[in-house]
């Protein structure tokens, strides 16, 4: 054991010593050392056409590239395509891949991966999530090794950013069965990191990739520490046994303004890609009038649950993207807090305190509803909490039933047994809104949960994913954010800011509008600050 | 002998039966459905593609059905695959057990090593200081809750004092280590765990032993035993401690199960890889094959705990004589 | 000697039920009023055991924490004592294919992983203070049955009973009479242990986000809530702890009390 590490360091110092005479002083970066982050939940799966849990989702990105992906500014850029052409109104979009790209294990990459990973994710007897969007396409045709042709069935906006899945290697998973393949406990990609080990609930390895098509990353190792607890995340970051992992609001105010932290760590607050909302159920009487929707939305004071329940770290919202989109209509004005406006309101649709006994009534009947939300989410239960107290204030009782995730989605969200429900969407980068406002997406399971209908906005999401002129889309999906807030089916809460920290030995680090990660592989250590040997590879 | 084990054997089955018929039952007739089937709410993912996938699963048949065919794979030791990954059963267990097994196995150890000779000796010298400041000292020990014990000492020796490692069970670099490293790696992310885990069982057997032990030293045997002018040594630990042990064999085989089974409350809070965590994420998930495989392998440990400890009670003391 | 344990469980019952029933009086502010200024500050006058993260006052959280966990810990050993208590003299009296049905029951039950009941009772009627005192009661009564029916079992053999059965005394009448009063004794002391026992699963439930919901305090979620703010706020963690280990103390002292003194 001794000798195969002793070797093995000969071999990377041989390696270093290669590396580092052409490069100048001042821009020396040096290679070495390892980022571990935190990560409450272990992945489930290394195939990335299966994987649709964070952690998975997280470590496939550092192991597979797509054809394209969004850079630091959130625009698409090229990944294993060197460029793409786009034809015929969007009908066609053409491929031209990037020629110098290997698999970890020195297979050459082409067109027929592409394909082949298309023919998997449109299997019906693979049990991938992903099929939506590819199921859009007519025909998909390899030219050459390096050029694939796609046609679409109708001009399909969200198409191209569908091309951000990973590809898979033809040349291993030929003949396997995807969903039993032990490729998903170990991978190969073409990504910046090669897999090297993961030992369940514990740590996933990733070791550099000397050959990744970019640059070698300089970090030489990522690992992944699975940690079940959110303290006990916590406790390591103070026993620096993790170099990044996200906090909570009370966690970055006060838990980190110490002197080791400020000394060790570095803290990030970016906008995240997530907002809260409280849905109503449209086709409840109480709710079916306009008026009352806009009541409720005037007697809750959206800052004071960013300030009660995220300590002030968060963006009040008044529409279904995410505060940085393109597609954010930041003219909308947000209805002010006013409890005055709101009983006025309430008092047009017909709701009065007959009886005077501090709750409403409308034809004998008392504006008293229930609001479902997941258990286990703290903040969301502290947010339904203090909402509860300022809707008593204009007469409107609101009951607060916590429920378990899987119960939740199965017995009350899918069935639309609720009144109303407090919940959170995670958005992708693409602000194709379709599946959750549009009227044909009501069914049971689907995701316009709420029985929302409206001919303008069906009509404008139609278009938005037709029409592949951003200026064109971007008022298609302002007058939506428009229509939304007026409509109020939705009450548009908060866009929480997305807080974490991140080891202060780690240079380079610069947070973009994308996040943090878009450049990863430029991340290094100085020699004399390296924590983790360099044994790995 | 063998006619009354064979009897016990044979009852096992119909209870292993009802069990996991009610089990099935229960957890798949109870709200919500496999959790990766329906996803966290994923836009991206499409109605047709979870019934889809819901039908791979096979998850679309009569109950009776897919408790038939659940009930003829079991049969032939295949216990299916998880729907969470898509790996047998059997594999993610058996990754599991070596943890859960050690981490047990070193707390039963500490358990007998620890409350045997301090319930003894507080026999001995009963109503001593001695005896009663172990007695104080276990039922404080008996009363804290586990996992607040577990906070503290992590508070104490991980954060203050950072004597330990705070969570997992290997370092980062565990592979890169030699052998004699990794013990001592593995040892050092194990001390606590396994102590807190132990402290409580330590005090509660201690009392066991102690009044056992005060049982024993009053039986008639003993007032022979030193009439007959036998060391006060001898009396203790030749007769008196014999019998007073005999009760133990039982709890040794009541223990049995336990071995294999491992605290979710314990393992998140340590941050460790055992079964507990498996099966706790199972149950959320609605992973029905990994739970059935739960259901079968505890009830199983269960019963088989049972008959040991029943049968190896008779066997040490012969007064005991199975009836018919 | 004196029962010194009786004494002590007692004397530390006595308080806690005094502290649950006048949790209005005795508790400094209102235990569910959020407070902006007041998060996360240690003990001191005015908040002698300090706040928590919302800014809650912990003594009035720990007092009113009191009621919820006493009584869950009290009803579901009620309960379960009653469920014991039911099957352990049905079977224990009627010897047969009656007393064989109830104790493969009782097998069942013991095999049963009992977390995959709790979860789905949870699921189905939510975690509200009464569906843990039940879930918990549902789950843990069948050590009282297996005592019961043995000590009935034993108790049949003795001459008094015999002789109720000579002067023709009813099925029902015998053991309402006299078999339950006689195995009372022993379910008694099992029953203390058994609150500490309930105390302890609420607190674990609360640990998976099963137990009693916050705003209500229980001392299992004001201690699991503590792991969040674990190395900045030590109060939030020892206190609720200790309110458990004094009260299951308490209980455990009381049924070593009574057990001497039964003899």
């Amino acid at each position: 054991m001794a000798r195969i590490i002793k070797s093995f360091l000969i071999e990377l110092s041989l390696v270093a010593i290669v590396f580092f005479i052409p490069c100048k002083a001042s821009l020396c970066q040096d290679y070495g050392d390892a980022l571990v982050s935190a990560s409450i939940a272990d992945a489930r799966t290394l195939n990335p056409i299966l994987a649709s849990d964070t952690a998975s989702s997280e470590a496939c990105g550092l192991i597979f590239n797509g054809l394209v992906k969004y850079d630091k500014d959130i625009n698409l850029t090229p990944d294993l395509a060197q460029s793409w052409e786009i034809k015929d109104d969007g009908l066609v979009i053409i491929f031209h891949l990037k020629k110098n790209v290997r698999w970890h294990d020195g297979y050459p990459f082409s067109g027929a991966d592409v394909a082949f990973t298309y023919q998997k994710l449109i299997d019906p007897k693979v049990k991938t999530p992903y099929s939506g969007d590819f199921e859009r396409v007519r025909s998909l045709e390899v030219i050459d090794d390096y050029t694939v042709k796609v046609v679409y069935k109708e001009p399909f906006v969200p198409a191209l950013s569908s091309w951000g899945m990973s590809i898979l290697p033809k040349h291993i998973l030929e003949g396997q069965d995807l969903n039993t393949s032990a490729f998903s406990r170990n991978p190969v990609g073409t990504g910046p990191f090669k897999f090297k080990r993961w030992r369940s609930q514990e740590k996933i390895e990733l070791v550099a990739n000397p050959d990744y098509f970019e640059h070698r990353p300089n970090l030489d190792r990522y690992i992944f520490r699975v940690i079940s607890d959110e303290s006990t995340i916590f406790l390591e970051l103070e026993a620096q046994g993790v170099d990044s992992a996200g906090l909570s609001p009370l966690q970055y105010l006060r838990q980190t303004d110490t002197r080791f932290f400020k000394q060790y760590y570095r803290k990030f607050k970016l906008s995240s890609f997530v907002y809260t909302y409280l849905a109503y159920n449209l086709s409840d009487r109480k709710f079916a009038d306009k008026r009352v929707r806009q009541a409720l939305n005037y007697a809750v004071d959206k800052e004071e649950l960013i300030k009660m329940v995220f300590l002030g770290l968060g963006e009040a919202i008044t529409g279904p993207f995410y505060p940085e989109s393109w597609a954010y209509n930041h003219n909308v004005k947000p209805m002010p807090f006013d409890p005055d406006k709101a009983s006025q309101l309430l008092k047009e649709a017909g709701w009065n305190d007959v009886d005077k006994d501090g709750v409403l009534e409308k034809e004998g009947e008392k504006f008293v509803f229930t609001l479902i939300t997941n258990q286990g989410n703290e903040e969301r239960l502290n947010a339904a909490q203090i909402m509860q107290r300022r809707l008593k204030d204009v007469g409107v009782v609101m009951k607060i039933k916590v429920v378990e995730w899987s119960v939740f989605l199965s017995e009350y969200i899918n069935k639309r047994k609720f009144e109303a429900v407090l919940l959170g969407w995670s958005l992708p980068r693409e602000p194709d809104n379709y599946d959750i406002w549009h009227s044909s997406k009501t069914r049971e399971g689907e995701f316009n949960f709420i029985g929302y209908r409206n001919e303008e906005v069906d009509k404008l999401l139609t278009e938005g994913r037709r029409v592949f002129d951003q200026a064109r889309r971007k008022a298609c999906y302002n007058r939506i954010h428009e229509i939304l807030y007026d409509e109020q089916p939705y009450m548009f809460l908060y866009a929480p800011d997305s807080l974490f920290v991140i080891h202060s030995r780690l240079r380079e680090v610069s947070p973009a509008p994308i996040g943090i990660g878009y450049n990863m592989i430029d991340w290094w250590v100085p020699k004399k600050e390296q924590r983790y040997s360099r044994i790995a590879e | 002998m063998i006619t009354y084990l064979a009897k016990r054997l044979i009852a096992i089955i119909p209870l292993l039966l009802g069990i996991t018929l009610i089990s099935f039952f229960v957890i798949r007739l109870a709200p919500g459905k496999p959790v990766m089937l329906q996803q966290s709410l994923n836009p991206k993912i499409s109605l047709e593609e979870i019934k889809r996938l819901e039908k791979l699963e096979g998850l679309d048949k009569p109950l009776f059905t897919q408790y038939k065919n659940w009930l003829w794979n079991m049969l032939r030791f295949n216990f299916g695959r998880s729907i969470g990954d898509g790996r047998l059963v059997i594999d993610k267990i058996m990754e599991r057990l070596p943890v859960t097994l050690t981490i047990n196995i070193l707390s039963l150890f500490f358990l007998f090593l620890f409350a045997i000779p301090i319930g003894v000796k507080a026999a001995v010298k009963a109503n001593t200081a001695f005896d009663h400041i172990t007695t104080l000292v276990t039922f404080l020990f008996f009363a804290a809750p586990t996992f607040w014990l577990a906070l503290l000492g992590m508070q104490l020796f991980c954060i203050q004092l950072k004597w330990l490692p705070i969570s997992g069970i290997t370092s980062l670099d565990f592979e890169y280590l030699s052998w004699w490293g990794k013990l001592v790696d593995l040892s050092r992310h194990l001390i606590l765990p396994v102590i807190v885990s132990s402290i409580g069982g330590i005090a509660g057997l201690s009392r066991y032993m102690r009044s056992s032990m005060l049982e024993a030293l009053s039986q008639p045997y003993i007032y022979t035993a030193r009439s007959k002018g036998l060391s006060e040594k001898q009396v203790v630990y030749k007769h008196a401690l014999r019998n007073a042990l005999l009760p133990l064999v039982t709890i040794v085989g009541l223990s049995i199960p336990g071995l294999l089974g491992g605290s979710i409350i314990f393992e998140s809070i340590f941050s460790i890889p055992g079964i507990g965590r498996l099966f706790y994420e199972a149950a959320m998930m609605r992973d029905i094959n990994l739970i059935m495989a739960e259901v079968v392998l505890v009830a199983l440990l269960t019963m088989m705990g049972n008959l040991i400890a029943d049968i190896s009670y008779a066997y040490v003391d012969p007064r005991i004589r199975y009836k018919k | 000697m004196k029962n010194y344990a009786l004494i002590i469980g007692i004397v530390i019952i006595i308080m806690l039920s005094c502290i649950a029933i006048f949790a209005p009086l005795l508790s400094p502010y209102d235990p569910a009023a959020i407070n902006q200024d007041s998060l996360l500050l240690s003990p001191s006058s005015q908040h002698p055991l300090g706040t928590d993260s919302l800014g809650r006052d912990l003594l009035s959280r720990i007092i009113y924490g009191a009621r919820i966990s006493l009584s869950v810990g009290l009803v579901a050993v009620g309960i379960a004592t009653l469920i014991g208590l039911l099957v352990g003299s049905l079977s224990g009296f009627y010897v047969g294919l009656l007393d064989l049905i109830l104790m493969r029951l009782v097998d069942v039950m013991l095999c049963f992983p009992t977390f995959y009941l709790i979860l789905a009772v949870t699921a189905i009627a939510g975690p509200s203070v009464f569906n843990i005192m039940l879930i918990i009661g549902l789950t843990s009564w069948m050590g009282v049955a297996r005592l019961v029916r043995a000590e009935i079992l034993s108790l049949k053999e003795r001459e008094f009973i015999q002789a109720a059965q000579a002067i023709g005394a009813t099925h029902s009448r015998i053991i309402l009479r006299h078999h339950i009063p006689n195995a009372l004794t022993p379910v008694l002391v099992n029953a203390t242990l058994g609150v500490s026992a309930a105390i302890l699963i609420e607190s674990g439930l609360s640990f998976l986000g099963l137990g009693v919901q916050p705003p209500t305090a229980s001392w299992g979620n004001i201690l699991i809530e503590s792991k969040s703010t674990l190395g900045v706020a030590w109060w939030i963690t020892v206190f609720p702890g200790l309110s458990i280990l004094i009260t299951i103390l308490g209980f455990n002292m009381l049924a070593e009390g009574l057990k001497k003194e039964i003899g």
